[in-house]
């Protein structure tokens, strides 16, 4: 049942990848890194508040989960959410003024960066309670079953969310009612400062399934196509009423948990070498040198990117704060 | 050109020392490249950059301690013409945190000297953050069945830092780190307070308890009586409670009056350094499960303590915090500050306000309220929560029922709008209670 996605699959699968696609993902992926690096600069400026978590490292996971998605799925997460927004196709702009906590914000900036949702992309948030986005994203497939519309639904969590309860109550009914749910395990090493060592007894991850005979595989969360590979494959077991399916992404978060916390846990050398070895969008980008690509080509991304995301900064920074009224809409739904 | 600014590492960062510098002039920089490492009373931490470009200048020196917020400290040229630093709104204008009325203990003369002090013992400064921890210290020195447990509470040394040095002093067998499992470990709490071990289980917030509040109230309030008197639970569920800055609606709420609601638990809320101490040992002594409410705002503030051997606060007495004739004033945690603070501006227009800080939720020390409401006749209640089925309602409800001849208007409550917790920062502004709405309240029962 387990199986292991590495590079080298997607490598030869390369030959069937157009160049159009390689500079999507790249776009996609450099747009999330340059969007949180300003989120983390606006943070500084204390422009934006409380806790912000950034997704920087992550990238391809959330990138390379989109890629096989259909109209009408779903996608849930944690608070670490940025990038998934942005693979969802939500405008940077929204986003950002969320962070800031402005009236232009996907909430109204009632809701800040840990809860964002976006209906039109099919994003259920932005949860700020380790682990229950399993079960939310679990009843979001519950609801596709239900109708049987032949929609997936895109449940990601953490490692460290991986050991709280409701995940395997969740599984357990999952796979008896086979539910179309893809739970993305984003495995980047730490739950704030413990590391999956220290708080899992066992640690691959992709097997937590397998008291409940749900498939799981491990996949290199750090290369887009191996991500986009394994997506395909569990989407279409989800979707072909077999289940649920496991994903688990081998991936590292770049930055500290959130803004506050300073990462003592790790050393500078471990995460330098992730930094220089597997970085996802230097390994993309070898690819588009590989296959030609101009680097004026490249080049012409990172400014667009760049614009885009100068855009937002702008925008969240213009935009309002929401009306003093807004304080007392959105408690009830008019009946 | 493009300024680097100073950052701030956190919503309560106002400033920090800029330790080192990793570039130097001249130096070509990229995005997301190390440049310098600042600083605060907690951390160290690595500023990136977000521009790429030539560094033309360094602004504030390797060692320069005290720079503030959004400083520039580099001078970055060229490369940047695409990209101004953002449009620099006043760090005012984005306020991170509801206007904390004063991090010191008000000092006035109307203040009252706590009467648990003992005569003559010398004083000493601690932080509330301190105080917690020196009280389980004390404690587990004392104790070898008391045990801490919980998220990041050994080597990460609390993800606010109150059990630093724990896990040095008492080891890995009674200083547990444990995984993001919270009803589980709750759980296995309750458990070995059933066997006759004495936990201290830690919630990172109380935000988080709510995952396992069937084992605090139903395995743990409720397992004294089901037994019939022969299982006791000697266990203390502590953590931050009430609103922190900017965390929104998931992360900021109030539980004071959901566990006060809960025979069989006692429910304390310190609001100084030596309720902290004082408190947390009783909690800890205590042979019934208590829930211990902190405050995370109120971690770095510094308060005197009596410099004594064993200070243990008894539970269920509340503290007249300032004596006064004109108005009584309940408050728990955090809002004995601002009950003070507005205590201290409506002194100035000859209001006499008495300010009890309730300290223990439950049992609640009516008798100290009564007497209070029966010199002032007038009753204001201030808590962080909701105000329906709230504190205020429970100690308004005592009140009127025991003491209605003696009330000369009806009693106000001040508590938290009645809705979840905004993020942008000028509704969370509007939401919490402020010491505005107090002095408000404070006057309309006294008619002015
Ligand atoms: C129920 C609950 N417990 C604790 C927390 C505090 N907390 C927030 S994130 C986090 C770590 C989660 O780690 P992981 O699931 O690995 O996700 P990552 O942050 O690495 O993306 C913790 C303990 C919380 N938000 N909710
Ligand atoms: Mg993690």
């Amino acid at each position: 049942m387990a199986r292991t996605a590495k590079a080298s699959d997607s490598d030869k699968k390369l030959s069937n990848v157009s160049k159009d696609e390689l500079l999507k993902y790249y776009r996609e992926m450099v747009l999330i890194r340059r969007f949180e690096e300003r989120a983390g600069q606006l943070y500084g400026m204390g422009l934006i508040g409380g806790f912000c978590h950034l997704y920087i490292g992550q990238e391809a996971v959330a990138v390379g989960m989109e890629a096989a998605s259909k109209d009408g799925d779903q996608v849930i997460t944690g608070y670490r959410d940025h990038g998934h927004m942005l693979a969802a196709g939500m405008d940077p702009k929204a986003v950002m003024a969320e962070l800031t906590g402005r009236a232009g914000g996907s909430s109204k900036g009632k809701g800040g960066s840990m809860h964002m949702f976006d209906i039109a992309t099919g994003f259920y948030g932005g949860h700020g309670i380790v682990g229950a986005q399993v079960s939310l994203g679990t009843g979001l497939a519950f609801s596709d079953h239900y109708r049987q519309n032949g929609n997936v639904s895109f449940t990601y969590f953490g490692d460290g969310a991986a050991n709280q309860g409701q995940v395997y109550e969740s599984f357990n009914m999952a796979q008896l009612w086979k539910l179309p749910v893809v739970y993305v395990i984003e495995n980047n090493e730490y739950a704030m400062g413990t590391s999956l060592a220290r708080a899992s007894a066992t640690i691959n991850l992709s097997q937590r399934g397998a008291s409940f005979g749900i498939p799981g595989e491990t996949v290199d969360g750090m290369d887009v196509f191996a991500v986009k590979d394994a997506a395909e494959r569990a989407a279409e077991h989800a979707r072909s009423g077999k289940g649920p399916y496991i994903l688990e992404m081998k991936t590292y978060r770049y930055r500290g948990h959130s803004m506050s916390d300073p990462a003592k846990y790790r050393s500078k050398e471990e995460v330098d070498e992730v930094k220089t070895t597997r970085d996802p969008i230097d390994h993309i980008k070898t690819m588009l040198q590989q296959a030609g690509v101009a680097e004026d080509e490249i080049k012409a991304i990172d400014n667009d990117v760049k614009a885009i995301v100068l855009e937002a900064v702008e925008f969240a920074q213009t935009s309002p704060e929401p009306d003093p009224s807004e304080l007392f809409t959105d408690i009830y739904t008019e009946a | 050109m493009t300024d680097i600014l100073m950052p701030a590492l956190s919503p309560t960062m106002e400033e920090g020392t800029l330790s080192k510098w990793l570039v130097k002039v001249g130096d070509d920089i990229s995005a997301g490249q190390v440049i310098a490492e600042i600083e605060t009373d907690k951390a160290t931490m690595e500023v990136e950059a977000v521009d790429e470009g030539k560094v033309e200048a360094i602004l504030v020196e390797a060692g320069t301690e005290g720079v503030k917020v959004n400083t520039p400290i580099a001078r970055l040229e060229g490369g940047a013409a695409a990209s101004p630093a953002p449009t620099r709104a006043a760090p005012e204008a984005a306020p991170v945190a509801a206007a904390e009325p004063t991090a010191a203990p008000v000092a006035s003369k109307a203040e009252v000297r706590d009467p648990e002090f003992p005569e003559g013992t010398t004083m000493i400064k601690i932080t509330v953050r301190d105080a917690l921890r020196d009280a389980m210290a004390e404690e587990m020195r004392r104790d070898d069945t008391v045990f801490l447990m919980g998220e990041e509470v050994a080597q990460y040394q609390g993800a606010y830092k109150v059990s630093r040095g724990l896990l040095e002093e008492f080891g890995e067998r009674r200083v547990i780190d444990t995984p993001i499992t919270e009803m589980g470990f709750a759980g296995i709490g309750s458990g070995a307070a059933m066997a006759g071990l004495k936990p201290i289980i830690e919630f990172m917030t109380f935000n988080f308890a709510m995952q396992a509040i069937d084992h605090i109230i139903n395995s743990s309030a409720k397992t004294l009586y089901m037994s019939g008197g022969q299982i006791k639970s000697s266990i203390v569920f502590r953590g931050p409670n009430g609103a922190a800055a900017r965390v929104a609606a998931q992360h900021s709420q109030d539980y004071s009056a959901w566990y006060a609601n809960v025979p069989g638990l006692k429910v304390l809320a310190p609001y100084d350094a030596a309720d902290a101490k004082g408190l947390l040992k009783a909690a800890i002594r205590d042979p019934n499960p208590v829930v211990f409410l902190e405050h995370e705002m109120m971690y770095g503030n510094e308060f005197e303590i009596p410099d004594v051997e064993d200070f243990v606060l008894p539970i269920g007495k509340a503290k007249i915090q300032r004596t006064g004739k004109d108005v009584t004033i309940t408050a728990h945690s955090r809002m004995v500050g601002f009950a003070l603070k507005a205590a201290e501006q409506l002194a100035a227009e000859g209001i006499d306000v008495e300010v009890i800080n309730l300290r223990t939720l439950r049992p609640l020390d009516t008798d100290t309220i009564l007497a209070s409401v029966r010199k002032t006749n007038r009753l204001v209640t201030v808590e962080e929560g909701w105000g329906p089925c709230g504190i205020g309602a429970e100690v308004a409800a005592r009140v009127v029922a025991e003491a209605f001849d003696d009330l000369d208007a009806p009693p106000l409550r001040v508590h938290q709008e009645d809705v979840p917790m905004p993020y942008a920062a000028n509704l969370e502004a509007m939401v919490v209670p402020s010491v505005e709405k107090i002095v408000k309240a404070v006057k309309a029962v006294t008619y002015r």
